[in-house]
């Protein structure tokens, strides 16, 4: 395992913000933190990147405590948060240049040239850093993150901001990044689209607790949803709320036969399950 | 050691980009500006030439406050916490910080020197007044730097970073550098001989002018042995409490405060 988390707690003052959180993440995996603002997906993600002190519970990020980890284990992870303006100053290519070289005596960071050309910012190498696109800085962001090949990736909330077309490369970004170089990333995210799409397991946080867990469609299926039948018999529109379409609608065959018209069923989506849940 | 390197690198880049970016650059060069044109104006008056060595004095004890100025900046925008992401990151990024901020002040120091020297009459250098300068020079930068990232560290908005200004133009008017301190009422010139930019300025004027000018100073004395005991009693004290307060504010960053900070002062902006 990459990572355990195991009765993971944090309290601020009274307040309890994560209760008994446990998940762990295989090498190479996605894992997707999923839930509303304010679930505590950010205190989880920062607990882990050892930014932040948790109350109670394990946690082992690359076979260490984040909470006195050193030098090395931080060279093994890399973070994009989504807030960044730093280094506004400095040109895109020796940023990149500057960050890699941190990295020398515990791997070979990729080379600048390379990594530009991974993340789309060829072109934009001598630009200052300040002049950048909103999703140029993003992919900058995720440059430097993964400026000395980690092995465990963090996204606080990546696609914060972007049109479609910025999400839908960074989305590619993120999947190539698995699948080409073994990378485990945990991102989180509130939006239910995102997660579906990268995830290979998808974890709903709500209220500082983990609600539910699996890959999307093991979550669609295991909380089951009703589907919704529409129909109309004689100009007149009926709709039903179903667990089981298939027989309904053999049941509505069988009953009206000809005179049956405008049929439509809607599944239960991942979209209604996750609003089921976070509606609870 | 090699971490040392990699910020010494990254100071010299910080340092080029100082010097190639607009607003930056009128900084560099409109203070010393507005300094050689009343260096001009007074270059009769008395206590004329003592002016030019007591503002490089100023200049150079000034790093404090850029010192501070940056940490909040780069606080503020995240640099801090990208250098806490990055391995020994907060090492690379104090040594570049200093690198790049000494380098400014030096650079700062000759643009005002060079032409200071040909507009004032009376100032001359020769090779002990050389060495003296240079001692007082990286002795003042010790004592006041690690000062610097201390009250960068504890005031932690923009807007203190402005707060900070008055006392410090306090101090300044205090300090020795526009008429001798033996003018001032006793208590004011007690008060003033605690800041590092007395001192500073002080051993500035001992580089760069005659003895005999000496006899308008506390003491008749340039006081040399005192220089270094105040100058080196702020430099014991700035790098014992620097790495504290500054790993302090450290293990404080995290994404969601930088994200907090940035929301608050759009904030402001808006109202």
């Amino acid at each position: 395992m990459v990572l355990t988390v195991d009765g993971l707690r944090m309290q601020y003052g009274e307040v309890e913000v994560l209760h008994e959180v446990s998940f762990d993440a295989r090498a190479g995996e996605v894992l997707t933190l999923l839930g509303p603002n304010g679930a505590g997906k950010s205190t989880t993600i920062e607990i882990l990147e050892g930014f932040r002190l948790r109350s109670a519970g394990q946690v082992e990020v690359l076979g260490l405590d984040p909470a006195d980890a050193d030098e090395t284990w931080r060279a093994r992870v890399g973070i994009v948060l989504q807030s960044w303006r730093d280094h506004g100053n400095w040109r895109v290519g020796e940023l990149l240049g500057h960050l890699g070289s941190y990295y020398t005596p515990y791997k070979q960071p990729w080379p600048t040239g390379e990594l530009l050309a991974a993340v789309g910012l060829t072109e934009s190498a001598g630009k200052k850093v300040r002049m950048l696109s909103g999703g140029q800085r993003r992919r900058l962001d995720v440059a430097i993150g993964i400026v000395g090949r980690p092995e465990l990736l963090f996204l606080d909330e990546p696609t914060t901001g972007f049109d479609p077309e910025a999400r839908r490369e960074f989305h590619e970004l993120v999947g190539r990044l698995a699948r080409e170089y073994g990378t485990t990333i945990l991102l989180t995210t509130h939006d239910l689209d995102e997660a579906s799409r990268l995830a290979d397991r998808i974890l709903i946080l709500t209220a500082g607790r983990i609600v539910a867990a699996g890959t999307p469609a093991q979550l669609t299926a295991a909380i089951a949803g009703e589907d919704e039948v529409r129909w109309s018999v004689d100009g007149q529109s009926f709709r039903k709320k179903t667990t089981d379409s298939t027989e309904f609608v053999r049941g509505l065959f069988s009953q009206y036969g000809a005179e049956l018209r405008e049929l439509e069923v809607r599944r239960a989506s991942l979209e209604d399950t996750y609003l089921a849940l976070v509606a609870s | 050691m090699r971490i040392i390197r990699v910020g010494w690198q990254r100071g010299l880049i910080e340092l080029r980009q100082s010097f190639t970016n607009g607003p930056e650059l009128v900084s560099h060069f409109l203070w010393p500006l507005l300094t050689l044109v009343a260096l001009f104006f007074l270059r009769n008056r008395d206590f004329g030439s003592a002016v030019l060595p007591s503002i490089l004095g100023m200049n150079a004890a000034m790093g404090m406050v850029s010192m501070s100025q940056q940490l909040t900046a780069d606080r503020e925008d995240g640099t801090l916490l990208r250098a806490k992401a990055t391995p020994n990151g907060m090492v690379g990024y104090l040594v570049g910080k200093v690198v790049s901020v000494s380098g400014s002040l030096l650079a700062d120091l000759v643009i005002v020197l060079i032409p200071g020297l040909i507009i004032v009459g009376g100032v001359t250098i020769d090779a002990a007044g050389w060495l003296t300068l240079i001692w007082v020079l990286l002795l003042g930068l010790v004592a006041t730097l690690p000062i610097g990232a201390v009250l960068g560290s504890v005031f932690t908005s923009a807007r203190a970073q402005g707060l900070i200004q008055l006392p410090m133009l306090g101090f300044i008017a205090i300090s020795g550098i526009f008429y001798p301190l033996t003018a001032l009422p006793a208590w004011l010139e007690w008060i003033g001989q605690l800041t590092p930019i007395y001192w500073m300025g002080l051993g500035m004027r001992s580089a760069l002018l005659p003895d005999e000018a000496a006899a308008v100073e506390v003491g008749q004395s340039w006081r040399h042995l005192e220089t270094a005991g105040v100058l080196g009693l702020w430099a014991v004290a700035g790098l014992l409490l620097a790495p504290v307060v500054l790993r302090r504010m450290a293990r404080r960053e995290s994404g969601s405060v930088v994200a907090d900070r940035r929301d608050k002062s759009l904030r402001r902006a808006v109202r």
